[in-house]
């Protein structure tokens, strides 16, 4: 009797490992997660505008319909990215994604305090490697430093109205993303 | 044989409760870093680099991206004011005021997160286009039938979830009482 309540304790104590290893080993193995849904549809280090989502098609789930989005797919294994992105009228903001999803960093236009948001992007590596004295010079220069090699930027302009669509589409879509090659 | 039997039970036991846990908490959602206030349920932690481990699993699996801490906070609502699960055949009434932001949306999707298809193509509200009392304060009528007034079109489905998205909000991780955020009610009736 004792010896089968061993082997049942011995279960749920191996249950409780299984649990966290797989919550832990999910993430690895998720073939359906952001990056891969958008892997098809936008290119390398390039801003490209997604479809709204709509009842019959949408590219991920609880994506707000009141927003316009673009989005860039970086690699930062060649250099550093710029990204530079126009204000439109209501609110804009951008949000940087590792490989995995996670959300590291968001600023919106007001933050970003001016009519074109200019943000560059780049590894811990890439930012030791900055000459320093330029570095000092850009004090109002917005560094972002991206945990991951590769990710995703997701810039997101609200249409308060559903008549402004076309007006922050166009607006959205003179933002660009850069590769910046590595100056040596 | 009696070793064969015991860990061939063990194992079962196992992968029993260890994947059955994993699938609950990924389908039901976890309790940690929420803020939780009325009806509406918020996890700002996961707009972060804090995550949390079950949050990673979960939007790895749905291909979810959040949103971000400095562009806004996501409030769902699975369940009206009383508990009862929001049922698309029933007259939803949203009433009240909204914490502090710059710009909200309210939107009506099914459990999957999906938008909803109706006759009028409205999925959801922004604070520009709402039509508001004298105060300042609204209501939205979540209904299968035309309504007068706000009327955000259910299309008739089972179950269905609300979220509010503040958008360049003072709210977040540290928020805590319903003082410093009042949340609009949510109250269901007339269930046909």
């Amino acid at each position: 009797m004792i010896r089968w309540l061993l082997w049942l304790l011995g279960g749920v104590l191996l249950g409780g490992i299984v649990h966290l290893a797989t919550v832990l080993f999910l993430p690895q193995t998720a073939t359906q997660d952001a990056y891969s849904r958008l892997l098809a549809i936008t290119k390398v280090n390039a801003m490209v505008p997604l479809p709204s989502p709509s009842p019959q098609a949408a590219l991920m789930p609880f994506m707000d319909p009141a927003f316009v989005t673009a989005v860039c797919r970086y690699d930062l294994s060649q250099g550093s990215l710029k990204l530079t992105a126009p204000v439109t009228p209501a609110y804009t903001s951008v949000s940087f994604y590792t490989r995995q999803g996670i959300a590291y960093y968001a600023i919106n236009d007001r933050a970003a305090g001016r009519r074109v948001i200019e943000l560059e992007l780049m590894t811990s590596e890439q930012r030791a490697q900055l000459p320093e004295e330029e570095d000092v010079t850009a004090a109002d220069r917005l560094i972002v430093e991206s945990p991951t090699l590769t990710g995703l930027i997701v810039l997101r302009a609200m249409t308060p109205e559903a008549s402004v669509m076309p007006t922050v589409r166009s607006v959205l879509g003179q933002a660009k993303c850069q590769l910046q090659p590595v100056a040596s | 044989m009696r070793l064969l039997f015991g860990s061939l039970l063990s194992f079962i036991l196992a992968a029993a409760i260890g994947l059955g846990a994993t699938w609950f908490a990924l389908t039901q959602g976890t309790a940690f870093g929420a803020i939780t206030l009325g009806a509406w349920t918020a996890w700002p932690k996961t707009g972060t680099q804090d995550i949390d481990p079950y949050a990673r699993a979960v939007i790895a699996r749905n291909g979810e991206l959040p949103v971000g801490l400095g562009d806004g906070v996501a409030f769902f609502a699975r369940n009206d004011d009383r508990g009862r699960p929001l049922d698309g055949r029933c007259e939803t009434i949203i009433s009240g005021i909204t914490p502090q932001a710059r710009y909200w949306t309210l939107t009506l999707y099914d459990p999957d997160g999906q938008l909803v298809a109706n006759s009028v193509d409205r999925q959801g509200f922004t604070s520009q286009e709402l039509i508001r009392r004298s105060d300042g304060s609204f209501e939205i009528i979540a209904a299968s039938r035309a309504r007068p007034g706000n009327w955000l079109p259910t299309g008739g489905i089972e179950r269905y979830v609300l979220v509010l998205r503040l958008y360049d909000t003072p709210v977040g991780v540290a928020t805590r009482a319903g003082r410093e955020a009042p949340m609009p009610s949510v109250a269901q009736r007339g269930c046909s």
